[in-house]
């Protein structure tokens, strides 16, 4: 990835979410004095990540860490409560609707819910027009109706179906027909957030390699939200594993699931199920997910670690780069504890 | 699969047949006769003009000494006269076909500038949220706590002592629409803000958001079609609720001038008659309202019961 450029540059990221409601809500008397009160939820802690042309950057992580809003905050759908995302090398996180309408037709989102991210009242041809007519508005009928055809095709989906109202399609697909309304405007970059998780197993590789099939045609760049680690290793050329909104590994899909190095990352790749285990080794981590509104100081993970000391309880470990390529962000390898 | 490529497009027309909707009309008796009478009150009031023997609004068809006749069928009836005549000599029958023909144009008027109101101010409340939506909403709370007809007696009280009966009378449907309108907005902006609170959060609405599409497309193109049901249902009740409004006011003085009657200015026109012996001028346009606010009414409650999610999902 040193020789490849980078399309999108995350920096420092934080995400925080208000949980206390209105003003007025917020007001507390507190020793005969009138106080606020705001309560957080800390969804992004400062995640920092580089996605490489080319590349399928798979964000892994189990719910709640924020891998979604790490998803939805690059595709502007969210404000970033601070850092910066940048494009291209140009920053869009601070842009208005109108400047950001470039972007729009480069960067493109896929849905999890296949069930709700199409337009109940629309049928297929308006869904699949709409952003084509939108952001070509030079096109005429003809043009517009003959690239609906041409997406629809190229994702399986007959065109002459396209009169049809999303109710009629089975949850396969649905989704693809949300790959074929994303791939419409001829994106660069794609951003999934968990899109096969709703499906059934036999219909989520055939989505799968739809969209791999997709990325080597049209040249795409993915950034995939999945919780599914055996996706991850078919689908993802760098996986990055988040816990509590904080990235803990970024690695080669190989180097992560060969030797992984974070204590959380080797959790949770001993938690995958295999078929010559009768006496699975798991990794059982003590505890629970500490809640995000009042998060531990230090590192996100030091009350469930084994290796953690006093300064993982109390310093913010970084992401630095290991000997093997891989980042990692924790104390006990930078200092060779582990 | 080349079955199912074979088979073309269904129709709108096959599309509604095959639907829920249609099937439980078909199976619903109190949903056909309800919907059978209003269309036919919708008929009278929209031919009025061919239907009714007289005109009422000509001064010069109306013979004073007709005044008060009983409805023909009893002895003192005069045949010309179908329902009797009124206590300005007036056919009863040709003055509650127009009469109706006025209460429907007031009532439907009326709930469009309320749906139009309430569906802008729902939508905006609903989809932009924060700060706009409390203030929208408080905005809703406060019209909501003063009571319709008060609103009504007092904006047209006003009105009619400033400016007067002559003026007033030329403009009375106008401001009776308008200050029904005006008034019940809330009840639109309320239903369309939930649904467009449950709505937003659906995922295409985002993926409608990271297209770039406006607000104001994604609001009115992809929001309000999928808030249609409720806003049906409403509809229906709120007609009903506004003829109703109408007639109260009428009755009151407030509403049509005795010159271009309402169903309701006609009750109210009567009532003075009516412990002299002359009931029909009071009962048969009482009837004839009670009808039309009972069909609304019914076809409100088979249109809740047949779009209600829960019961259905589609």
């Amino acid at each position: 990835m040193q020789n490849t450029e980078t399309l999108l540059q995350i920096r420092d990221l934080y995400k925080r979410f208000s949980i206390s409601g209105d003003l007025l809500d917020q007001l507390q008397f507190k020793g005969g004095k009138l106080t606020r009160h705001q309560e957080f939820v800390h969804a992004i802690n400062g995640v920092s990540l580089d996605i490489a042309k080319g590349e399928a950057l798979c964000v892994v992580g189990e719910s709640g860490c924020g891998k979604s809003t790490v998803a939805r905050t690059v595709m502007g759908l969210l404000n970033p409560s601070s850092g910066t995302i940048s494009y291209e090398g140009k920053r869009i996180d601070d842009l208005s609707a109108q400047a950001l309408m470039p972007y729009r037709k480069k960067m493109q989102m896929i849905f999890q819910n296949p069930y709700a991210s199409l337009n109940p009242r629309m049928t297929i041809n308006e869904t699949l027009s709409e952003p084509v007519s939108f952001h070509n508005p030079s096109w005429n009928k003809g043009e517009v109706r003959d690239k609906v055809h041409e997406v629809m095709f190229s994702v399986g989906v007959d065109p002459s179906w396209g009169v049809r109202f999303p109710h009629e399609f089975s949850g396969g697909q649905r989704q693809r027909i949300s790959i074929a309304r994303a791939l419409a405007v001829d994106p660069e970059f794609i951003v999934a957030d968990e899109p096969i998780s709703a499906l059934d197993v036999s219909i989520q590789a055939q989505v799968l390699n739809l969209m791999m099939d997709a990325q080597e045609q049209r040249d795409l760049t993915y950034m995939f939200i999945t919780h599914d680690l055996s996706v991850v290793e078919h689908f993802g050329s760098r996986v990055a594993v988040m816990y509590l909104g904080t990235l803990c590994e970024l690695a080669t899909s190989e180097q992560l699931f060969d030797s992984p190095r974070h204590p959380y990352t080797k959790a949770l790749l001993s938690a995958i199920p295999k078929l010559q285990d009768d006496r699975p080794n798991h990794i059982k981590l003590q505890g629970e997910v500490p809640t995000p509104v009042n998060l531990p100081t230090g590192c996100v993970f030091h009350g469930r670690c084994p290796h953690a000391d006093k300064r993982c309880q109390e310093e913010i470990p970084k992401l630095i780069a290991t000997d093997s390529g891989s980042q990692v962000a924790c104390h006990a390898i930078e200092e060779g504890r582990i | 699969m080349n079955a199912i490529v074979d088979d073309n497009a269904p129709s709108m027309l096959q599309r509604f047949r095959q639907s829920h909707f249609w099937h439980s009309f078909c199976i619903d008796r109190v949903a056909q006769i309800s919907f059978l009478v209003f269309v036919a009150y919708l008929i009278a009031a929209l031919l009025a003009p061919f239907i009714a023997p007289y005109d009422p609004y000509d001064p010069a068809t109306i013979d004073i000494m007709n005044s008060e006749l009983p409805p023909s069928w009893q002895e003192e009836g005069d045949s010309a006269f179908w329902l009797g005549t009124d206590a300005q000599g007036r056919d009863l029958w040709s003055t509650i076909l127009f009469g109706t023909r006025v209460s429907l144009i007031i009532g439907i008027c009326a709930v469009m500038l309320q749906a139009m109101l309430g569906i802008c101010i729902g939508l905006v409340a609903g989809y932009v949220g924060g700060k706009v939506d409390s203030l929208l909403m408080r905005m809703a709370d406060v019209q909501l706590s003063f009571s319709t007809m008060m609103v009504a007696i007092v904006v047209l009280a006003v009105f009619q002592a400033t400016f007067g009966t002559q003026l007033y009378q030329e403009l009375a449907m106008l401001m009776l629409i308008l200050v029904i309108g005006i008034a019940e907005w809330p009840q639109y902006a309320r239903t369309v803000r939930a649904s467009v609170l449950a709505e937003k959060e659906k995922e295409y609405v985002d993926a409608a958001r990271v297209m770039g599409l406006p607000a104001l497309r994604i609001m009115f193109r992809h929001i309000l079609p999928n808030t249609l049901s409720p806003i049906l249902v409403i509809s229906t009740v709120q007609i009903a609720n506004a003829i109703i409004s109408e007639a109260a006011l009428s009755f009151l003085g407030l509403g049509m001038p005795v010159s271009q009657p309402s169903l309701g200015s006609l009750i109210s026109s009567g009532f003075e008659f009516i412990f002299s012996g002359s009931w029909w001028i009071t009962v048969i346009p009482g009837l004839v309202l009670v009808g039309l606010v009972l069909v609304m009414n019914l076809l409100g409650d088979w249109l809740r019961d047949v779009l209600n999610p829960k019961l259905y999902k589609g």
